[in-house]
């Protein structure tokens, strides 16, 4: 995890179309000029970016369901629910399925765990569009290989 | 169609918290019950799950901007239940 830069997921260990399900690993990192503010002297990982890994993570899974040609962007969190405080270092599990696929939109519900404990979990609605320009989606496709997305089939078949 | 349209009233109803009473089938979604278009993703993923089918919002968004289709419509309540009908029906087909 790169906190300062949005990067937020490590690595993709799981993507499965036929399920529409994925699941992410990352490890907070041990510094971050966020934990000089959250908090000073008990740094804890902001509530607002486990949010946003998750939705990071299910973004990937809508990416994927849409083979790069669509770009999903966060509209809506609802009953996200933050279970425990997640401090640097720790290594984070996160899963998301896509529940629903509609006409430029998709629900997904997703979860964070840490050693084998809940940490959060929300369900996500994402406005899908076509992606801006090209140049977003070749950094997007750069970002995704970098995280070990299998660049084969779903984002070129 | 009056039952799609009681289940669509029900649906936004409970999505928008808007009195169902007020909710009538010649009321535009939009521009009576003020619902906006993230409330509206709300309500279409609610009627895509209630009747099996995917609203294609995308195609009479691009419709009314073309100005080949009215926002009436689509979203006066009547109007979308007679859309939500023929989409269940296809379906059926």
């Amino acid at each position: 995890m790169r906190l300062e830069y949005f990067q937020l997921i490590d690595r993709i260990v799981d993507l499965n179309l036929a399920g529409l399900t994925i699941r992410c690993e990352a490890t907070v990192p041990t510094a971050s000029t966020i934990f000089e503010g959250h908090f000073p002297g008990y740094p804890l990982m902001p509530g607002v970016l486990l949010i946003e890994t998750m939705a990071q993570t299910s973004g990937w899974l809508v990416v994927a369901a849409n083979r790069f040609e669509r770009m999903p962007f966060l509209a809506a969190v609802k009953d996200a629910k933050l279970r425990t405080f997640v401090a640097p270092g720790q290594v984070l599990s996160i899963s998301a399925e896509l529940k629903h696929e509609g006409s430029g939109y998709a629900v997904t519900e997703a979860s964070i765990a840490a050693n084998g404990k809940s940490v959060c979990d929300a369900t996500l609605t994402f406005s899908v569009v076509a992606f801006p320009n090209a140049e977003m989606n070749k950094r997007m496709r750069d970002a995704a290989a970098n995280i070990g997305f299998p660049m084969g089939a779903p984002a070129d078949g | 169609m009056s039952s799609t349209f009681d289940t669509i009233a029900s649906i936004i109803a409970e999505t928008c918290d808007i009195p169902r009473e007020s909710i009538k089938p010649d009321s535009h979604a939009i521009n009576d019950l003020g619902i906006d278009s993230l409330d509206f993703l709300d309500i279409a993923f609610a009627i895509d799950k209630a009747f099996g089918i995917k609203l294609p919002l995308e195609q009479w968004t691009q419709e009314v901007n073309d100005g080949k289709a009215t926002t009436d419509q689509y979203f006066v309540l009547k109007n979308l239940s007679t859309r939500i009908d023929e989409l269940v029906a296809a379906k059926g087909a």
